[in-house]
């Protein structure tokens, strides 16, 4: 009987997995395809259109399915509307990047097949990423992106930056996930369950007295406890490039062909973002603490810690920016500070700190694409991304350079453009608990945001001032951009102008999907 | 309260639509191809009609402001805010497009409206003779080099015309908008088109000065909006503009009942301290930065004196009161018992001002620096006078906002005229011009005196006002700040000694001397100076009501 119901919910989940299922098999048939087509004339063309068919059949069965929370799999994974929010932002980021790619000559159009095909397979992974609540599930769906982002890392064979930037990230991706790994042993053993949607209650056991009886079981217990959750919460920041897991972060970012480093700043980060709050608020908080995360576990006050990690994660990265001259490794550590501002969201551990997560999460994908597509762009006509090649930009690209501006400034976070707002409900997220028993060192983490906002100011500035300031130097070559590159750089400029001054639909949608599912 | 125009929003969005039509205009021109001298042409004709419509605007919501009136209702009492326009704009978070004005914005919105289109007309290569516009590098070849710039109104033009004409609609925004949130966005709205038009059209340490501004700007304005979000977040429920009730409010004026009425009593202590008074700090810093109060002032010289001649116009016309004009609009009327406790503090930074501003004065080499640190001090005087809360110095305090808009764009127009001229602004290197230029002698010695306060002029009276409105109340900082006015007559009269008397410096004979443009733009700001000297009841008529009322509210609280 109990086999006969195991093989039941397996049969009845799958029609839940539609979409992944569409993304499993849509990568198989883009390697088939890359083989047919080998010779085929035009074959960019044809793969990225093939790629984004398998996209966009994803997003149709996405967009049919019903949000209805429910268990997948025997509790493998959730189907909730949470999850379905980042998968939009995982088909969007997707889609894309395969656009870029296509537009991009970085990568060769004999390998571009297998480029695309891999992506759909770290989508995939990022799907199981915001809906898994298993740790099995977790650390698989986990690896699933970071083996498929080593290979994409080192795509450029030839390239010593590149083999640099893929060997560097196996070894802290590797180590991350061993002990990752070896945390969450102890999370099963100590708790007895796999099964995150199980934790709460079996936490909620331990407050109420240890059920041990020998001496010292108490104390070794909750330092277990500890060690587990500090080891997978590192897991978790490697893949967010929280300080101090974010080391593999700018070498990777600069060697990584560029277009995949867009979408690893995006991607990936909202992927471990989305496993993140998921993980806490389920496991550590339960349905008896609806609106928040309790605030100690084992006697650590964890949403401090968050607190600690999310300010040293963003004053790191500013301050370490700010001496950057390779636009590459300057976003990266941008992409580190973004991380940690996003991190007062989770520090905040209430649902508005989640909806201000997601927010930011959305808004961070179109601004920090667009960027990036400007470092595409001017790396294309000169071959460097050195700041340098950005002197005088205004004058030889006007489209790019006050697009980039847009997006710089929205980096930034100033109105009225879509960044401001997402900071904007980060910081209200630390608000609403500064006026708690407690909450005073909010204030500070508050405080400390917002100066780096102007320091972060400092570093975006100086390619500004690049760009809009500078004469081009002398024999500056030109810098061409194809009617698809303009078009992708006007529209996401727009987004983020008009969701800088009217952003109803982004707040109204995350607050649709607040819903988690807690078992 | 039948009002259902929107003069505000016209006199605000004017010139961003005008923006828009430039930057439609370029995408057509790189389309079609049109010639550049027509581009430019066709920006600088948008800006101007924007710039004056905009103006037209202003003073049509001055006619139709009345002084007298009840204005809007909140919390059944009358506030003086009239030519309201509500609507809801982003209802998940309670965020209203609100805009009105009172007794102490509607001033503000029509020296805004006027510098601007001042600006707008200094910012123009015509009505000079070729000669004039040759010495000052205006004569546009066509050719565009980078590397040697050319002066700022014949480069990039468009762009000019967009940012000068995004910072109008920012500044006017500013000065109407009743709701915190918008307030927030037009402020800084204000910083990108400054950083740009400093940055880009300035002088040889323009990279420096513009990001030196940004980086003081936003840091002042990151702590404010900590300290909105904080605001918010402690308010109590009010309406919004759809009928719904919200349990938070940006509001102003609603945030001002409710602080009035003890609200922030309620709101727990921040690390220890109490929540209105460091809220008070926030947005006091955020304010100061932009009056600018020393210590926060370094931005303001580098910023002026890189500058170009009508960014630095509006940058003292409008963007210093900005400081003052927030902390009467926030600071004072939603946390009064902070104000109270903090009034003496302000009066001490105030009387600082005065003082050193006016001795670093005596020191300047450079004309234009020397003007900036002149600002400096004269802003000092807003904030001693708003210190005393008395119905005197507060109503000085702000009048003196409005001559000073009036009497310092006059000194930097001054400045851009020798400047154009000589290409440097070093006192020293003068002498003698008196003889030379005698029409810009007399437009000089009108703008100086009016500085340094001599009666019969626009600046004697508000500091006459401030100085009897805070005497009663700080004996000893009145008497320091006073001696600043014999400071202050010392480096003009010093400053005209040595630039206008004397021997006449052979190198500068034969100089033209005004042309149309240049009186298009002194005249109109001396006639006001000598208007508001003999008839500061214009300005004064309409701010006392509002302002008086605010003095009442807070001396409730002592």
């Amino acid at each position: 009987m109990e086999l006969q119901r195991l093989v039941q919910d397996n049969l009845n989940s799958a029609f839940w997995f539609r979409p992944e299922l569409a993304l499993i098999f849509g990568s198989m048939l883009v390697f088939v395809a890359d083989l047919v087509w080998r010779r085929s004339p035009g074959r960019v063309a044809k793969l990225a259109g093939l790629t984004l068919a398998v996209l966009a059949v994803t997003a149709g069965l996405l967009w049919v399915q019903d949000g209805d929370a429910k268990t997948l799999f025997n509790r493998m994974i959730v189907n909730d509307a949470y999850a379905t929010f980042f998968k939009w932002l995982f088909v969007a980021a997707a889609s894309l990047t395969v656009l870029i790619t296509a537009q991009s000559r970085e990568l060769a159009p004999e390998r571009i097949g297998e480029f695309f095909a891999l992506l759909l397979c770290i989508t995939l992974g990022m799907f199981l990423m915001a809906s898994s609540t298993n740790l099995l599930m977790i650390y698989m769906a986990v690896e699933l992106v970071s083996m498929v982002s080593y290979v994409l890392a080192g795509y450029r064979r030839g390239d010593r930056k590149a083999n640099e930037a893929a060997l560097k990230y196996v070894i802290f991706g590797g180590v991350a996930s061993g002990v990752m790994l070896f945390g969450m042993s102890y999370l099963y053993g100590i708790l007895g369950s796999a099964d995150v949607l199980e934790f709460a209650p079996a936490l909620a056991r331990f407050t109420g007295g240890f059920p041990m009886a020998q001496p010292g079981a108490e104390a070794a217990t909750k330092l277990a406890l500890v060690l587990a959750t500090v080891f997978v919460s590192a897991g978790i920041g490697y893949k967010i490039a929280a300080v101090p897991w974010h080391m593999w972060c700018p070498d990777v970012y600069e060697g990584a062909p560029t277009p995949f480093t867009a979408f690893l700043s995006v991607g990936p980060k909202a992927a471990g973002f989305a496993l993140a709050m998921r993980f806490f608020l389920s496991a550590f908080a339960g349905p008896a603490h609806a609106s928040g995360l309790a605030d100690s576990v084992a006697g650590i006050p964890w949403p401090a810690v968050i607190g600690v990690i999310s300010a040293v994660t963003m004053t790191l990265g500013n301050l370490v920016a700010v001496v950057q001259t390779n636009l590459k490794r300057l976003l990266a550590y941008s992409s580190i500070a973004h991380a940690g501002y996003m991190l007062m969201g989770l520090a905040a551990v209430s649902l508005t700190g989640v909806q201000s997560v997601m927010i930011y999460s959305a808004i961070y994908l179109v601004m920090n694409l667009g960027a990036f597509l400007v470092v595409i762009l001017v790396a294309q006509a000169t071959g460097s991304e050195s700041i340098f090649e950005y002197r005088g930009l205004a004058r030889r690209h006007p489209l790019a350079a006050v697009s980039f501006a847009i997006f710089l400034f929205s980096l930034t976070g100033l109105p009225p453009f879509a960044g401001f707002m997402g900071k904007m409900y980060l910081f209200y997220a630390l608000f609403e608990r500064i006026g708690l028993p407690g909450g005073g060192w909010y204030a500070a983490l508050a405080l400390i945001g917002a100066l780096n906002t102007a320091v972060s100011l400092y570093y975006y500035a100086r390619i500004i001032r690049a760009m809009f300031i500078d004469p081009p130097y002398e024999a500056a070559p030109p810098v061409r951009a194809g009617w698809g590159q303009q078009a992708l750089l006007a529209a996401f400029s727009a987004f983020i102008l008009v969701f800088g001054v009217w952003w109803n639909p982004i707040v109204d949608w995350s607050a649709r999907s607040l819903e988690l599912f807690r078992g | 309260m039948n009002y259902t125009g929107h003069i505000l929003s016209w006199a605000t969005f004017v010139p961003a639509i005008g923006a828009a039509l430039i930057v439609l205009l370029l995408g057509l021109r790189y389309f079609t191809g049109f010639s550049k001298k027509a581009m430019d042409e066709a920006a600088r004709w948008i800006a101007l009609l924007a710039s004056g419509a905009s103006f037209a605007a202003a003073i049509a919501a001055w006619r139709w402001y009345q002084a007298a009136a009840p204005g809007l209702a909140v919390a059944g009492r009358s506030t003086g805010v009239q030519l309201v326009e509500k609507l809801v704009w982003i209802k998940p978070f309670n965020v209203e497009y609100f805009v009105g004005v009172d007794g102490l914005s509607i001033s503000l919105v029509l020296l805004s409206g006027f510098i601007s289109f001042i600006a707008t007309i200094a910012s123009m290569p015509w009505w000079a003779s070729h000669r004039t516009n040759e010495m000052a590098g205006m004569v546009d070849d066509g050719h565009d080099d980078p590397h040697h710039p050319k002066h700022f109104s014949v480069r990039m033009v468009p762009g000019y015309m967009i940012m000068l004409l995004i910072l109008q609609t920012g500044m006017m925004g500013t000065f109407v908008a009743l709701d915190m949130f918008l307030f927030y966005v037009f402020w800084e709205v204000m910083l990108l088109p400054m950083y740009f038009l400093i940055g880009i059209w300035g002088g040889p340490r323009k990279e420096y000065a513009a990001i030196k501004f940004f980086l003081y700007t936003l840091a002042g304005s990151v702590l404010m909006l900590l300290a909105i979000i904080g605001v918010y977040y402690n308010s109590a429920a009010a309406q919004l503009a759809d009928g719904s009730t919200v349990p938070h409010t940006f509001n102003l004026l609603e945030l001002a009942a409710q602080g009035q009425a003890g609200q922030w009593a309620k709101a727990l202590p921040i690390l220890g301290f109490d929540f209105a008074k460091i809220v008070w700090v926030g947005f006091f810093i955020g304010f100061a930065i932009k009056i600018p109060m020393v210590p926060f002032h370094t931005w303001l010289p580098d910023a002026h004196v890189e500058a170009p001649t009508p960014v630095s116009v509006i940058l003292a016309g409008v963007l210093l009161k900005m400081g003052i004009y927030g902390i009467l609009r926030f600071n004072f009327p939603i946390f009064p018992e902070a104000t109270r406790w903090a009034a003496n503090a302000m009066a001490v930074f105030g009387m600082v001002n005065i003082v050193y501003a006016a001795f670093v004065c005596l020191a300047q080499k450079d004309l234009k620096k020397l003007i900036a640190y002149s600002s400096v001090s004269h802003m000092g005087f807003s904030l001693l006078g708003m210190a005393a809360l008395t119905p005197t110095g507060i109503s000085g305090a702000v009048l003196n906002l409005f001559t000073h808009g009036i009497i310092s764009p006059m000194l930097f127009l001054i400045v851009g005229v020798i400047y154009d001229r000589a290409h440097h602004r070093e006192i020293e290197r003068f002498g003698g011009l008196a003889q030379t230029l005698p029409e810009y002698t007399g437009m000089m010695g009108l703008a100086f005196f009016a500085s340094l306060g001599l009666p019969g002029l626009a600046g004697f009276i508000s500091e006459f006002m401030v100085f009897s409105g805070s005497f009663p109340v700080f004996m000893t900082y009145t008497i320091v700040s006073a001696t600043s006015v014999i400071i202050t007559a010392a480096y003009y009269l010093w400053a005209i000694h040595r630039m206008f008397l004397g021997k006449v410096n052979e190198a500068y004979r034969g100089y033209p001397d005004l042309a149309w443009r240049e009186r298009l733009t002194l005249y109109p700001l001396g006639a006001v100076a000598i208007f508001l000297g003999f008839y500061p009841q214009a300005i004064l008529n309409s701010i006392n009501t509002s302002l008086h009322a605010l003095v009442r509210t807070i001396r409730v609280w002592s």
